[in-house]
């Protein structure tokens, strides 16, 4: 719990700052699953991270998501499938499914 | 997720309060729930409020059906937390176990030639009495504290404080014997036989520990068992948010 924390420390300094920030927050997971239910991911407006929602497989999608919920205000919810391929990347005998919430830091 | 939300997350977590953050995940509205009172968007709803606390109490995040809505409940509580009293041989072999099990460990003991750092590298050592040093500290239910140093004047105290809290665990170094008179001399501050029955004691599974480092092995096979117990009953069958 306190990974996540630490994750919003970052967020907080970066609203702080005066920058753009969204967070997003793994909120379900199905089967093997590299990140598990609150996982968070911190994305200010240069596209910089903290934090992680997956072993790295959808962080790409996940911030360009970010910066657009950023750029209009609008939380959203993102559906990923782990395909098998990935999962074995990370070690995981079987593939899985997160759910990520994506919202602006207001 | 507001700023004041980040600020308020970071003080539950300074103090050690459990806190549930549900979020619906339509607005992003946010409500804040404590195990004593709840802000923001749905604070007044008693039965998310509920559904809050009960995902708190099992320390598990989870996203809930809320009648059309989803929302999000994220739980941030504090890491259980080990508080052993005598900075003694089992000490130093049950801190660092009890750290690799990610128990936020803190050692006790008044007397400065044990509570030393270069004893417990990496440990937290409070040169105190223990009474004293749990005031300090806040005993809560995410604790657990263990008595080792056989001595009364320094366990006693200790025993009584823990038994007047709801640490979920309580644990004494002593034989059979020890720990008989230990309850009479409890008894004589008030601690009637029904609370003196959640002192574990002897303390620890009984598989035949006779090494420091068996009894440490011991002790927290029991801290572990008891814990996962505590969750498991607190997880009950499951309940559909209405």
């Amino acid at each position: 719990m306190s990974d996540a924390l630490d994750v919003l420390d970052q967020v907080g300094k970066w609203k702080n700052s005066g920058k753009g920030v969204a967070v997003a927050t793994v909120i379900t997971t199905w089967g093997s699953s590299p990140r598990p239910v609150g996982s968070q991911l911190g994305v200010d407006d240069s596209g910089a991270m903290v934090g992680s929602v997956s072993g790295g497989c959808i962080e790409g999608a996940v911030v360009k998501e970010a910066l657009a919920a950023i750029a209009d205000g609008k939380p959203r919810l993102l559906d990923f499938g782990v395909t098998d391929e990935q999962a074995w990347d990370v070690g995981l005998a079987c593939g899985g499914k997160v759910q990520v919430f994506v919202e602006k830091v207001s | 997720m507001k700023t004041e939300t980040i600020a308020a997350l970071q003080q539950a977590r300074t103090k050690r309060t459990a806190v549930t953050l549900a979020t619906r995940l339509s607005d992003a509205a946010e409500t804040l729930i404590y195990i004593d009172k709840a802000e923001g968007a749905m604070a007044g709803d008693a039965t998310l409020v509920s559904a809050a606390r009960r995902a708190m109490a099992m320390g598990r995040s989870e996203t809930i059906d809320f009648g059309d809505q989803k929302i999000f409940l994220n739980v941030y509580v504090p890491p259980p937390r080990l508080i052993v009293v005598g900075a003694v041989h089992i000490a130093q072999t049950l801190a660092p176990m009890a750290t690799m099990l990610d128990f936020d460990v803190t050692v006790v003991d008044p007397r400065g030639a044990w509570a030393t750092s270069a004893r417990f590298p990496g440990v937290k050592v409070i040169q105190d009495w223990a009474d004293e040093a749990f005031q300090a500290m806040g005993l809560d239910v995410s604790t657990a504290v263990v008595t080792l140093t056989h001595d009364p004047k320094l366990d006693d105290p200790a025993l009584e404080s823990a038994l007047k809290s709801d640490v979920f665990y309580i644990g004494a170094l002593g034989s059979r014997k020890t720990h008989a008179r230990r309850k009479e001399r409890l008894a004589e501050v008030g601690i009637t036989d029904e609370m003196f029955a959640r002192v574990h004691g002897p303390v620890g599974l009984n598989i035949g520990a006779k090494s420091p480092a068996e009894i440490a092995v011991s002790i927290l096979g029991q801290i572990v068992e008891v814990r996962a117990c505590r969750l498991e009953a607190l997880a009950g069958p499951k309940v559909v948010a209405a």
